[in-house]
This record gives structure tokens, sequence and C-alpha cells, in this order.
């Protein structure tokens, strides 16, 4: 039975906007029951599309052509009165960050009950009861204390699940999932990805899961729509899709996606190692323990060594409070490390200061995660290019020069030098970044999640602009990731660190196929995907 | 640029506002070459009422001088106060500002009791105290209003250089070996500057503000006719001689409702993700 289907739908962008529309010949339908994945890049129409249906676009974006039918009624162009009881009704919506979708000043309990109050649904003590059975429903741990809490004091995963609370609160006939799971951890991940798949199963709720990550929709999918510049470009059912794309597009980021593919381990020329860490400690405390609260202590690196040797990269993997970003930041001396030692070709740059650090740091250069706040918006790109070349005494003819070298190694044009961070896609951006941090020929580059913002295809790029600079220039790399997959690409050796501490290091292959430790094997379990990626190299070797 | 004046002009009041400023100003360029005499000298009988005399358009005041006259030299006089005591004001406050902001800890506990100790004194009292023991000359209304305007600069450049030091771009600034100043001066202040423009537009409203109640009260420079005299020696007679007061209030009201507006206007030009409509 088809629940919603909307046929050529068009959303027109504001005017001036780089395309005229958001989304347009947008038509599919919906069953009920069934998880419908819209898939896409960032600025492909997936959630234009979906918002059009709750009515939720935002100001200067309107539909301007088509239908969307929900339940045999037309709902396009409905007034906001008549929105009003469908929305988080009959369809709701769950948002990628949960921190800011919920009110950072209620307590859970009261948000949950606050959708019944909004519908008029229920007396004051049976929305109490209701929220409480709904905490239960989505598997938060212990819901008598959850109900009382204030969405900082629980975890992203929890956050999340609260959201799917408010969102089944009045048992929706559609659930709108926008890139649910993107700000979580990929085991948390698996968990929400686990309880949609059995919500849908137990309530027999439509599903519109709109996400970029081709492994999710291998996990979750019934049927896949693949967007591309506001159009969509193929849709199927999942093995379909997935398995024998038709679409030039659609194979392209199917090709893109970084793979947990066997490596051979390349043996690195063990010298003498390029950085040595040792015993690296940091803790962080907040609150001076006064009148008002306990002070907090967060052990965020504790007892860390490692050596570095030359052109190795090694990747710090793990997920979000690992402390590896921590330990990144304490070699590079943008923190200070409380103990332990960091010694570069012999020499201690942890308690290093002024010129000394100065001229040490030099070697040591880093890339960014996120290509927007990396680059100053008010900076050309010559500037931010030669600015670092100059302060170290190279005249301004030759710092220009090498600039133009260093964009040219990067893969852009030396015509870029002239223009502002905000004329590039963030892909360019993050290749400006790179650029940036080889200007002053560092021998180590820590690259701090540096392709976790960018979209797939352009991730598997930047992934092998790396690689490449890596032999070229003879360069050692220390590889900052939350995402496995990613570090088995581009990765020598791995760290995997879990609450400031090391539980396991080793070669890629041992690490990825054969690891020791509990802990990194429950985050090789909860990759998404996994099945699909073995069903796709199976159907590559029989190509 | 060009979208820059799209969004300034879209808000009316703000193109409204810029129209009376530019008038205001331009009184104020004119003023010595169409009233070539000084606004002191009595040229009538007192209490001439408006628009009796065409040599004298808006009448005279108590004692018999142009008041038409008095407007237009005292434009120059609100407008250079304004200006100048704004641009000292800034001059104080963001250095201050974006020392405690990026030093933080010690520097900035140090530098920011010391802003306390100034916000904590009413603005007003400090100056009248301030001009009490300087000499009423222009320059020392200037220095007063400054002294009193700087704290809220140097707590608006502080809040927004803490949370751009930590910014990425920052700290790759530092990695590639340059130094605090040039961090704090190339980096961090022009990404600052958008509220800061907007706060000195309001500043310049505000000292008007201070300068004619100051000359209201009489601490304001004896030798010059600005609107606040205007009205101060107005007061006595307002029963009589009702349009000697309104009519310089009414520049005052004017002039600073033009720059508020102008502040709003460049807020909605400058910061274009809190517009309220983009279209």
């Amino acid at each position: 039975m088809t629940l919603l289907s909307i046929r050529d739908l068009a959303i027109a962008l504001p005017v001036g906007a780089d395309r005229i529309y958001a989304a347009q010949n947008i038509n599919f339908d919906l069953a009920a029951g069934e998880i419908l994945c819209i898939v896409g890049e960032s600025g492909s129409g997936k959630s234009m599309s979906a918002n059009a249906v709750m009515g939720l676009l935002p100001e200067g974006v309107k539909p301007v052509k088509g239908n969307i039918t929900f339940d045999g009624r037309e709902i396009l162009g409905l007034s906001e009165a008549e929105m009003l009881p469908l929305r988080g009704g009959r369809i709701s919506m769950i948002f990628q960050e949960p921190l800011s979708a919920l009110n950072p000043l209620m307590r859970v309990g009261a948000q949950i009950a606050e959708v019944f109050e909004a519908h008029g649904a229920l007396s004051k003590s049976e929305r109490r009861d209701r929220a409480l059975k709904l905490l239960e429903e989505v598997g938060i741990p212990d819901p008598q204390a959850a109900i009382r809490a204030y969405p900082f004091q629980l975890s992203g995963g929890q956050r999340q699940r609260v959201m799917i609370a408010m969102a089944l609160a009045l048992e929706p006939d559609i659930l709108i999932a926008d890139e649910p799971t993107t700000a979580l951890d990929v085991t948390t991940q698996a968990q929400i990805l686990k309880l949609i798949e059995d919500l849908r199963k137990s309530r027999g709720m439509a599903v519109i899961f709109i996400t970029h990550d081709f492994g999710v929709v291998a996990d979750i999918a019934d049927r896949v729509i693949v967007m591309q510049k506001g159009e969509i470009v193929e849709t199927g059912t999942a093995d379909e899709v997935l398995l024998k794309p038709q679409h030039a597009y659609t194979r392209a980021l199917i090709d893109a996606i970084p793979r947990l593919v066997q490596r051979v381990d390349t043996e690195a020329d063990q010298g003498k190692p390029l950085l040595t860490v040792e015993n690296l400690e940091k803790t962080f405390s907040t609150g001076a323990g006064s009148l008002f609260g306990k002070r907090r202590v967060v052990k965020a690196v504790q007892n860390v060594s490692f050596e570095l040797f030359a052109g190795e990269t090694i990747g710090i993997v793990g997920e979000s409070g690992s402390g590896k970003s921590t330990v990144g930041r304490c070699i590079v001396r943008l923190l200070d490390p409380d103990a332990g030692r960091v010694l570069m070709d012999g020499v201690d740059i942890s308690h290093l200061a002024g010129a000394e650090l100065r001229d040490q740091r030099r070697k040591l250069q880093m890339i960014f995660q996120d290509p927007y706040s990396s680059l100053n918006p008010r900076a050309r790109v010559s500037r931010i290019l030669t600015e670092g070349l100059i302060a170290f005494g190279t005249s301004k003819d030759a710092a220009h020069a090498k600039a133009c070298e260093l964009l040219e190694m990067v893969g852009l044009d030396a015509s870029a030098m002239k223009r502002f961070p905000h004329e590039f896609s963030g892909g360019q951006r993050q290749r400006i970044g790179i650029a940036r941090a080889l200007a002053l020929d560092p021998s180590i580059i820590i690259a701090d999640e540096a392709v976790s913002a960018l979209d797939v295809s352009i991730q598997a790029q930047v992934l092998d602009l790396l690689a490449e600079l890596k032999t070229r220039l003879n360069l050692s790399m220390l590889f900052i990731t939350h995402d496995l997959r990613v570090a088995a690409r581009i990765c020598d050796r791995i760290i995997v660190m879990q609450k400031g501490k090391i539980v396991e290091a080793g070669p890629v292959s041992k690490v990825l196929h054969d690891p020791d430790s509990a802990y990194t094997r429950s985050l090789l379990d909860a990759i998404p995907g996994q099945e699909y990626e073995r069903a796709l190299a199976l159907a590559e070797a029989e190509v | 640029m060009k979208n820059f004046w799209r969004r300034f002009s879209y808000n009316r009041g703000a193109v409204i506002g810029l129209f009376i400023l530019t008038l205001v100003i331009l009184t104020a360029i004119l003023a010595p070459f169409v009233f070539p005499q000084s606004p002191w000298k009595m040229v009538q009988r007192p209490f001439l009422p408006p628009f009796t005399d065409n040599a004298l358009l808006l009448g005279t005041d108590a004692l018999g001088r142009n008041v038409i006259s008095g407007l237009a030299h005292g434009a120059y006089v609100s407008l250079l106060v304004g200006l100048v005591s704004t641009i000292v004001a800034l001059a104080i406050g963001v250095p201050i500002g974006a020392l405690a902001g990026y030093f933080a800890g010690r520097t900035d506990d140090a530098l920011m009791r010391f802003t306390e100790f100034f916000q904590t004194i009413p603005s007003f009292a400090l100056a009248i105290v301030l001009l009490a023991i300087f000499q009423p000359s222009l320059m020392f209304v200037i220095i007063a209003i400054s002294i009193v305007s700087w704290p809220p600069v140097a707590r608006l450049v502080r809040g927004e250089v803490l949370s751009l030091r930590t910014r990425e771009f920052v700290e790759a600034a530092t990695l590639s070996g340059l130094g605090n100043t040039q961090i704090i001066m190339r980096h961090i202040l022009p990404n600052a500057l958008p509220p800061i423009i907007v706060l000195a537009s309001l500043m310049v409203a505000q000292a008007i503000l201070l300068e004619s109640s100051l000359s209201f009260l009489g601490l304001g420079d004896p030798n010059i006719m600005s609107w606040g005299y205007m009205i101060g020696a107005a007061r006595t007679v307002i029963r009589t001689a009702w349009w000697l007061s309104f009519l310089p209030g009414m520049a005052i009201l004017l002039t600073v409702l033009s720059l508020n507006l102008i502040g709003e206007g460049l807020n909605d030009a400058l910061n274009p993700r809190l517009t309220r409509k983009t279209q």
C-alpha cells in the first residue's frame, strides 16, 4: 500500500543561489513498513526533498511544482494550521545533531510529554507514564533517571534515542531520519540503526532515511534513491542499486567507499625513529572545585608511547573522547602535555618555548578537520600559503613562487592565489589546507580527521593525494581518525585508543583482521555495510 | 561590496538613517560658508519666533542670536565629538579586549578587573567628575567621553577574540610560526571587525547624547555653540519660547536616531546569517 507518493516535485532556491532548483523531477513512492534510503553527497537536495514533505523548508525556498500525496490526501500547500496535526502526529522527523535538536533547558521527560501536550493527547500523569514507556522502548538504560535528566547529561547516542522516542510518541506512519547517525560513534551508530530497524518491524512504520554513507544504506535499506545535484539519478531495491548500479554517478560513489580490504604490509625502513612519544599524559579539569559542585577531572591521555619512523603513516583510531586528537595536539604543542617526552631528532620538544619551539615546530605541521574553519575567511590564498614562509625569513617573491608550486602539487591552479577561501568547495579548501601544511617543508604531518568532513568521493581523492604526497616528499604521517575504513586505506600501522589509553597497536593487517583486544573487535564489528562489502567483493570477483 | 550594499539597503530604516546623517554632515561642512558670522553674535531682538523674518528662518534666542546658525554650527560640534571620542574609545578598548581575550588567564583577569572598575561607576557621573577636574574645553569633553565609553568595546572584543582564538585557522597560524602580534593583527581582529563596526556606530550616537547632556549642564566648552548648550540656555524660557528647546532637541533626536538606524543596517549587512529576512 502506498502511503506517501511524490510526483514531479520541484523546489526552487532563492534567486542568486548557485542553481535554480534545490531539487526537481522528484518522483517516488513510500509503502507502509518500508525503509527508503535517500543517498547523495552534500548539496544533492536530499534533505530538502524530505523537508518538503514536512512543510519545513527554509525561508526563501519554496516548492513550485508537483504533488505530495500522503494517505490519499494532497499535503503540499496545506496551511500551517492544517500541517500541525500531521507533523509529529502522522509524520515525524529526527535530525543529525541531537544536542541542538533538544531544548537544553528542558528535562527529557518534559520534552517528550510536550509532544502529547501539543497534540492535546492524554492527561498529565498519562503523559509521564507514556514518556517513561517510550524511553524504555528506545532502550535507554535506567529510564527513571533519564526522564529527569537534561540533554547535556546524556551521551550522544542516548540523546538520539530521546529524539527517536519523541518522534515515536504519537505512533506516526512515517519517520523521516535526516542523517541521524552521522554525528555518532560507529558503535553507537550500529545500535541506533538496529533500533530503527526493530521499531520499523514492531510498529510497521515507514522510514525515509537520508544518509551519505553507503555502508549504512546497505545495512538498513529496502529501497534506495540516489540523488545528484537536485535530481534522482537512480532508484531501485537495495540489492539492485548497490550491487548492480546502472548510473555512472552511483558507480563512482560506490567505488569511492573506503574498504577494509586486506592490505599487504609495507615494511617501513626501520632506521632511527623520527618521532618518539614517551609516556605522554594530559589531564583536563573543569571547575575549580569550589562551592558549586565538584571538580571534574578527565584524563584525556594516559601513558601514551609510540615511535614514528621515516616514511611511515600511523593511524590513531578511536571513538569521540578517546583522546586521539589530544595526542596530536600535545605533540605539536597546541596543548601542553602534563608529563612525558616528545623527542624529535633527539630533541625533547614537549618543554620548549619561544624561538626554539618555533624552529622545531617547523618540521611538524598539521592538517585540520574542518575545511571551513581552518582557513581565515578574510585572507587570500596567497597570504595563507606564504605568511608562514615569510615569518621564517623567506623573501616575498620566493614565498610566492613556492606557494604556486604547492598549489600545483595539491592539484589546484595557480590562479587560486588571488581568491578567498569561500570561493572554493570543501575538497578544494582541504587541498589548500594541505598545501599550507607542506609550505614549511615539514618531515611529519599530523592529519586530525582530515577527511571526516568531506563527501565520500572527495574523501577518496584527498586520501589519494595524501598518499601520493607522502611517498613523493618522503613524509611521515600521523593520521588521526574515527573511521577504521579510512585508516585501512592509508595507514601502515594503527594505534587504537580508548578513554585516553592505547589498547592496541600494530600493523594494519593485524589490527584490522586479527585484533587482540575486544574493544578493537567491537569497533570492527560496528562498521556498517560489512556484509555488503563482502557481497560486492564477490560480485567484482565474478566480473 | 555589492552584496553589502544590497543587504544594507534592504533595511529601509538604514537608508533613511544614512540620508539624515548625510544631511547632518553636509550641514556641518557648509555651516561656516552659509553662516559665516559667529553663532554667538546678536543679530535681532530676542525671542523672535520662527518663520517671521526671512533672513532669520528659525528666529532668535533669548539673547537675539540666530537659531538656525547655532544649529548648523552645533552639528559640526556634535559630529566631531561623536567621531573623535568613538575613535579614541576604540583605540583604548580594542587593544585591551584583544589582549585579554588572546592571552586569557591572568592577563585576562587583570585587564577585565580594570575594565569593570570603570564599568561599575555610572558613566555620566564619571564624565561629570572628569570634566569638573579638567578644564571645560572641547578636547577634554572628548577625552572624558572616551574614558567612560571604552569598557563595552573591550568586553565585546574580548568575547569575539575568545571564540576566534580557538578556531583552526588561528591554530594553523601558530603552527606556521607566526608571532602573537601577527596572529592578533592579521588573523583575529579582521574577523572580529563586523560587530565592532556596529558597536562603533551606536557609540557615536551615545557620545553625541553625552556631549549634549554635559553641555546642557553647562559643563561643555563655553566657547562653542552646541545643541546641548542651546537646550540648556532655553530651559528657563520653555513655556514662553518652547521652540528654542524643541529645535535643537529635534536635531539631537534625528542625528542619534539616524546613527542607530545605520547601526542596525550595518548589523544586517555584516552579519547576513542573523538577518531576519533574506529575501
